[in-house]
């Protein structure tokens, strides 16, 4: 392996990860930096996929089967995970893929987290590490279980060979081969040695199992990770104690695209355990101290000024302005666009417009932005979690100079991620500028919840307006989507908009199937969107541009159902034909929760159907509002055709994280702009909903089997339109801009 | 310096008086399972009892809390072995985990003042944030450690529908069944 840094390459961000595929892994780019800043450091490969041949040894000394099995003496199963851990249950999944290959006892089985650095060593054995866009398991799953099935043959392999019988003649489960003819039996854990000795199989002599038959995934199996987290010892990154460790505390220009100008270092060098301040960068300041709560006290104090620019103008009002020109502009681009929509909207008897609104979003994952680095003159090491350890490892090396090899990142489970820990490594990278000025010195950086808030990447703010035309039997004829507002590529991703065609925007609304396909056929379709940027950093949150196109589309079909005096599900399956399984999940979901069936008075029924990460989400909810204008959801059903359940209890969990996710926005979410900066710093202004809010959640799984899908985001953008929509059954009217507390509304 | 009482311990810490509990307890005493979340006792990470009473550490000076018992998740058992602790495992209630330790923390001070407590006791007092959203079983944990859980689910409701449309009933870990129509 040769490893070359080559300044000023053109390749950035996530993007480079993903030429991986696109240049068969012989040479690929890891990369961190932003477009235009930084550098990115080229990594060529000479081996092709992987350094198989180069095995590690466990903890114990026991050699590894493959990249992604160790087998102990004592029959102790090691599977090696390389995607992050924030919740999302995704260590499990993929460890029950393995070991329904490999065939071995389940109880017997603990997970092993790889480096990006030993990844990196192995030529990417472990392929790509990032985690996003909910593809832990579906992005991984052929190859881990090509692992677990491979491990197996080896092992078996080496029964025959010890046995001097014909591998055929043996059979395993459980972690025991036995060989009926001469009622013989071994344990994995004994034939270990031999197995990892063996030549891996012919990539072509491995056969998957069907999934239908599977034993271990498919079935709800606990979680493996769920022990440390009930008694306090599991260690996040904000855990993180190293001998003779520092503490920074953040501050950084509360307007985005604002400077640091000056600060005055001498007013708090004198305060209790600080050790030093520090310019982090052109926009960020730092006090370092012995302790994280005296370098924010000391922090507080210091005396600082800001040149907050031209930015400091911009408001709310001013956003939302400059995106209403969107809606009429003719700068928008067409994704979709058949027949003629918006003649068939001029000519229908009936007509319905309506302009929709949705805000910025900040993640505020429970553990804020944390990071430990220890710089020396030849090392380079940070403590951190993130969604995307090799974005981690290139941060680091470009900001500490030092090369890739002399680089590691020891990942933890996230507090949280959501998808604020996946692009970006802005924390990352002022953690290693801190940690250069105390060389030697492990200093952990936290950001406080007030820098969390003001310094995401947030939901990008947006508007649409919809027009329909219905003929005079009320069926749909033509429909026009039109979406004004920030793209998140053209701050994070700019090479993945291609001719100034932004299609991310669009997700949910895309005409071509797998992946976030529109679930309608109309006779005349016209879908655009006009790129409105503002100087508020957006990025991928939760479901990203799902949660609020699905808003805007699955709300106005019920305005235009209520229009043409339909109910809301047979309006919409008059127009679900061409798509069986958006068809198939909604019809699911409609059919568990009884639609069409008397309510008790005053409780409305609400539909949606969305999809996304080549999943199909729908959903019912059921809903009462009072003369207060007081909301209560009585019952949500949740369905998704994932394609594929690898564990129908975690995906359960992930349903109802969704709806506490996806209803926290459209009850409370928004993080307004005054004087340029985020107003809502804390959880007091950005309310997050509360136990008693939550409504009780069922889970429908529906899945076909044929196709693997994601879980973790898809059903998100289903949660709000469900609800929206009986809310606007039982008040006569849509409701229109979020979040919903704007409206008068409370929750209960 | 400042003498304290943590899980039964006396230990000395070098902390100005004015520092919160929180920060004495990870940084200086080294009891890391209580989290930051807000520093505005809004999110319940960092709840720890003090004299038995449920507190929210990060407002809390330490030198209020001198001589007091101060219990922190470290301390709740000496194995992870409060009902409510074997209850969030069994349920696998957890999902990112971060919340968990302030969750169980004042769900502990909920049993204590009503040990068979109701849907509504559990919404009155379970005000701590989860992002994650694990909030049907904690409720069910907290309904299952209390023995007043009705079912034996963890709180989630699960629907299986097969390819033919047919239905089938979640039971292994403990995940409810589906309502009747799936029988």
């Amino acid at each position: 392996m040769t490893t070359k840094i080559s300044k000023g390459s053109a390749q950035v961000g996530n993007a480079g990860i993903d030429t991986a595929a696109s240049l068969g892994r012989r040479h690929f780019i890891v990369g961190s930096a932003m477009a235009g800043g930084g550098l990115a450091l080229g990594i060529s490969i000479a081996g092709g996929a992987g350094d198989a041949a180069a095995q590690m040894v466990d903890a114990t000394g026991a050699p590894e089967i493959n990249a992604w099995v160790v087998v102990r003496p004592d029959d102790t199963t090691v599977v090696r995970v390389v995607r992050s851990e924030m919740g999302q249950g995704t260590h499990t999944g993929l460890a029950q893929l393995v070991c329904e290959e490999l065939e071995c006892d389940w109880s017997k089985v603990t997970l092993e987290a790889v480096t990006a650095g030993r990844n990196l060593a192995r030529k990417r054995v472990w392929g790509d590490m990032s985690t996003g866009g909910s593809r832990g398991i579906r992005g991984s799953q052929d190859y881990v279980r090509r692992g677990g099935a491979a491990a197996r043959m080896m092992l078996m392999q080496a029964a025959a060979d010890g046995w001097q019988v014909p591998v055929g003649e043996l059979t395993v489960a459980n972690g025991v081969i036995s060989h009926a003819a001469s009622s013989r039996t071994v344990r994995y854990g004994q034939v270990a040695t031999a197995a990892a000795k063996l030549t891996p199989p012919d990539a072509k002599s491995i056969k998957l199992k069907d999934p239908r038959a599977w034993k271990i995934a498919g079935k709800p199996m606990r979680r493996l990770d769920t022990a440390p987290k009930v008694d306090g010892s599991k260690v996040y990154s904000i855990d993180v104690r190293l001998p003779g460790m520092l503490n920074a505390a953040v501050k950084q220009c509360p307007v985005f695209g604002g400077r640091l100008v000056s600060f005055d270092q001498a007013k708090v060098m004198g305060m209790p355990g600080v050790k030093g301040v520090v310019r982090v960068n052109d926009t960020t300041v730092a006090v370092v101290a012995d302790t994280w709560w005296r370098a924010k006290t000391a922090l507080d104090a210091l005396p600082i000024v800001w040149d907050e620019g031209p930015n400091a103008k911009v408001n709310s009002a001013s956003i939302a302005a400059h995106l209403r020109t969107g809606l009429t502009s003719d700068d928008a681009f067409a994704d979709t666009d058949y027949g003629d929509a918006l003649k068939a909207i001029a000519g229908a008897p009936r007509k319905l417009e309506a302009v929709y609104t949705t805000p910025y979003l900040a993640h505020a994952t429970m553990e804020p932005m944390v990071c430990t680095a220890r710089i020396t003159a030849d090392r380079g090491e940070i403590w951190v979690a993130t969604q995307n350890q090799e974005s981690a490892l290139a941060a680091l090396a470009e900001t500490s100079g030092l090369p890739l090899a002399q680089c590691e990142v020891y990942n933890h489970d996230l507090g949280g991620g959501f998808g604020r820990r996946v692009t970006v490594p802005d924390f990352i990278r002022q953690s290693v500028l801190i940690g250069r000025q105390f060389p030697g010195v492990p200093v952990k950086m936290i950001w406080s919840r007030e820098e969390d808030q003001a310094h995401d990447f947030y939901r990008p703010v947006s508007q649409c307006k919809l027009s329909a035309g219905l003929d005079a039997k009320g069926n749909l004829t033509g429909l026009h989507i039109r979406v004004s507002g920030q793209s998140i590529n053209a701050a994070l991703n700019p090479a993945a908009i291609k001719d100034g065609k932004d299609v991310r925007q669009l997700q949910g609304f895309w005409k071509e199937p797998g992946d976030a396909q529109i679930g309608y056929t109309v006779p005349n379709m016209r879908i655009e969107y006009a790129m409105r940027n503002t100087h508020v950093p957006p990025g991928p949150w939760r479901g990203v541009n799902t949660t609020q196109n699905g808003v805007y589309l699955e709300c106005f079909m019920d305005e235009l159902a209520k229009l043409a005096g339909r109910d809301p599900l047979e309006f919409r399956r008059a127009l679900m034909g061409s798509h069986p399984k958006h068809l198939g999940v909604l019809n699911a979901v409609a059919e568990k929760a009884g639609w069409g069936k008397p309510l008790p008075k005053g409780v409305f029924r609400g539909i949606a159907q969305f999809m996304g990460y080549a999943s199909y989400s729908a959903a019912v909810a059921e809903v009462t509002v009072n003369a207060k204008r007081q909301v209560k959801v009585h019952r949500l059903l949740l369905g998704t055709d994932c394609g594929h359940q690898v564990n129908p209890d975690q995906i359960a969990a992930q349903v109802e994280g969704s709806v506490a996710y996806g209803l926290t926005a459209a009850y409370f979410g928004e993080c307004t702009v005054d004087k340029g900066r985020i107003v809502e710093t804390n959880f007091d202004r950005y309310r997050i909903m509360k136990l008693a809010e939550m409504p009780k959640v069922e889970t429908v799984i529906a899945p076909t089997w044929d196709f693997w899908g994601g879980v973790g985001e898809p059903t998100i953008c289903v949660a709000a339109p469900a609800v929206m929509n009986a809310i606007a059954a039982a008040i006569g009217r849509p409701v229109r801009n979020l979040p919903l507390k704007n409206e008068g509304f409370t929750f209960i | 310096m400042l003498s304290l009482n943590v899980n039964g311990k006396a230990v000395t810490v070098d902390a100005e008086p004015g520092t919160p509990l929180l920060w004495v307890l990870r940084e200086q005493v080294g009891l890391t399972g209580t989290k930051y979340g807000c520093g505005v006792a809004q999110c319940g990470s960092c709840s720890v009892h003090i004299d038995g009473q449920l507190m929210r550490s990060c407002v809390m000076p330490v030198s209020a809390v001198a001589g007091k018992r101060i219990t922190t998740i470290e301390g709740l058992s000496a194995d992870a072995s409060h009902p409510l602790q074997k209850a969030w495992v069994e349920f696998d209630v957890p999902q990112c985990g971060y919340c968990q330790s302030g969750q169980i923390m004042a769900a502990a001070a909920l049993l204590r003042a009503k040990p068979r407590p109701t849907d509504k006791d559990i919404d009155d007092a379970m005000t701590n944030i989860c992002r994650c959203g694990t909030y049907q079983r904690i409720r069910a944990a907290i309904h299952k450690a209390a023995g007043t859980a009705k079912g034996s689910g963890n709180g989630s409701v699960v629907h299986l529908v097969g390819e033919t449309g047919a239905s089938a009933t979640l039971a292994a870990n403990g995940t409810d069944a589906s309502p009747a129509s799936d029988a």
